[in-house]
């Protein structure tokens, strides 16, 4: 069969509607997982990455030390192929719920996932912040958590942007394997295209998936770095341009 | 140093020092250290350089936990771990080397930050309690008066603000008010940080010698507002190596010397006397 004949293969399949629908149904879900997945990996990353470089005095950090440890560990040392089927087929049926949608199965072994890593990369982060910007809060009589909240994380995450971007990106691109859970993703969404009618044409439509997850990519390569411009552009100056401009009309 | 002594003997203590020491592992950086602060004191603290001087300046507000001795402030021995270390250090105030000042916060926003955060924290929790009160209330027969809230969470704002402003007026900065501190010179930030602590009304000021990272031409701005803020009978401990300025602004000089003071006395008995000889080899050393 030579490229053209697959090309009408494939634009007979796309014909039909439902295709069309179902390409926007997977592309939704697979930013949505990863976006949410993302958040509440940020959130726990943060917490975990916190206990990690807390002080060790006191009894219950150590034990919340210990107990990060072992999270990081489980969750890095195994492929979210294996976290997902174990999320969704062993400890789901294990406490006996049912009806549970299987993208919110997915987004929280997401968020768990990327907790793991992300806590690595704010513990990085948190290092990188000047040990001063910690004492002159602490000095000031600011407790452990606002020094941290107020100053040291906000510092954290504008150093640990661009790697952050990456942590998504990896993301964005392991959706793939959601289609073990039953989850239409974008793979699966395209899968489903190509085994259509029972004509088993995978080019074309693999290789516009791959497309797509490219112009993903780039399009969250590209919003990084406009975050990290703002970020820049705070640490320059305070005054917007619009108040100057307004400054200067007075004037 | 009888003379000097008499006059400040008269005055509260404000900080006690009782037998302070140190150690990192087997390095022993301080060997017993007892000193007592006068409110209106200005201690300087000199020494050649490793003796301890920064870490004893540490020790005072507990960035450095003492591995024994005791810190008495306000009644309490901060170096005890029991106690509220965050409440006292809000009436210690400090001034870095490198300045600290917070880079993702404006320099209002620095100033303001930790006395807005603890008036709001505190209204906070008094809110909490009347609330309670007021649950309690409904089964009482003798009514519990509520707590009284002075001000609310604007006029908090909007005084510690106020006072920020001030604060910048005195140093002439009011116009950076709203720039980040990384378009501030070294000395301006210096400034801006020596007013920082300022704006807690501490009880005591430690200075880590605050113009050791400066340029030699900002030097003296910083210096002139630290000697202003003792003119207005500032307690202050400054670990310094300017002995212009040391002998110029101190009530007692003390010479540290390998974790223990070497010498101590008035600025002229130090400098133009000493009488231990490593303190006579210091001085050689630098003047």
């Amino acid at each position: 069969m030579n490229l053209a004949v697959k090309w009408q293969i494939f634009v007979s399949k796309m014909a039909s509607e439902e295709y069309i629908i179902l390409i926007f149904k997977g592309l939704k879900t697979t930013v949505k997982i990863a976006v949410f997945g993302l958040i509440i990996g940020i959130i726990i990353g943060t917490l975990v990455a916190t206990v990690k470089v807390a002080p060790k005095y006191k009894l219950i950090v150590r034990i919340l030390d210990k107990i990060c440890a072992a999270y990081t560990a489980f969750f890095r040392g195994t492929p979210m192929v294996v976290q997902l089927l174990f999320a969704y087929y062993v400890i789901l049926p294990l406490l006996g719920i049912k009806g549970v949608d299987a993208e919110i199965v997915g987004i929280i072994t997401f968020g768990l996932n990327s907790g793991a890593y992300v806590s690595e990369i704010m513990r990085g982060g948190i290092t990188s912040v000047d040990k001063g910007q910690f004492e002159a809060a602490r000095a000031l009589g600011l407790g452990y958590g606002t020094a941290m909240i107020k100053i040291v994380i906000p510092q954290a995450i504008k150093n640990i942007m661009p790697t952050l971007g990456n942590e998504f990106i990896t993301l964005i691109k392991e959706t793939s394997v959601l289609s073990f859970i039953t989850v239409t993703d974008l793979f699966k969404a395209f899968k489903t295209i190509a085994e259509a009618n029972r004509n088993y044409e995978y080019l074309i439509p693999y290789t516009i998936l791959g497309l797509i997850y490219i112009v993903l990519v780039l399009i969250i390569t590209l919003l990084v770095r406009i975050i990290e411009k703002i970020f820049a552009k705070s640490d320059r100056k305070a005054e917007s341009p619009k108040k100057k401009a307004k400054e200067k009309v007075n004037s | 140093m009888n003379e000097q002594a008499i006059i400040q003997d008269e005055n509260e203590i404000v900080l006690d020092v009782y037998g302070i020491t140190k150690s990192f592992s087997d390095n022993h950086v301080l060997n017993g250290i007892d000193l007592t602060v006068r409110k209106g004191e200005v201690i300087v603290i000199l020494g050649p350089s490793g003796c301890g001087k920064s870490t004893f300046l540490r020790c005072l507000n507990c960035l450095e936990d003492p591995t024994s001795g005791e810190i008495i402030f306000d009644g309490e021995n901060l170096a005890d771990m029991k106690v509220d270390i965050n409440k006292h250090r809000r009436k210690i105030g400090m001034v870095f080397q490198n300045f600290n000042l917070f880079n993702n916060k404006t320099v209002l926003k620095n100033i303001t930050l930790a006395p807005t955060h603890i008036a709001l924290k505190e209204l906070r929790a008094k809110k909490i309690k009347n609330f309670f009160i007021k649950i309690g209330n409904f089964f009482r027969k003798n009514k519990k008066e509520l707590l009284i809230i002075e001000k609310t969470k604007k006029e908090i704002i909007k005084e510690s603000n106020d006072n920020a402003y001030a604060l910048l007026r005195r140093i002439g900065l009011e116009d950076k008010a709203n720039e980040y501190p990384s378009t501030l010179s070294g000395g301006q930030k210096q400034r801006v940080a020596i007013i920082r602590a300022l704006a807690m009304n501490p009880k005591v000021m430690l200075f880590d010698e605050p113009t050791s990272a400066l340029d030699p031409e900002m030097v003296g701005e910083v210096l002139n507002l630290i000697k202003e803020v003792a003119d207005d009978g500032m307690t202050m401990v400054i670990v310094t190596h300017e002995m212009g300025f040391a002998r110029e602004v101190a009530t007692r000089v003390i010479f540290m010397d390998e974790g223990v003071i070497g010498e101590q006395g008035t600025p002229s008995e130090v400098f133009d006397n000493p009488q231990n000889p490593r303190t006579k080899q210091f001085f050689n050393a630098i003047l």
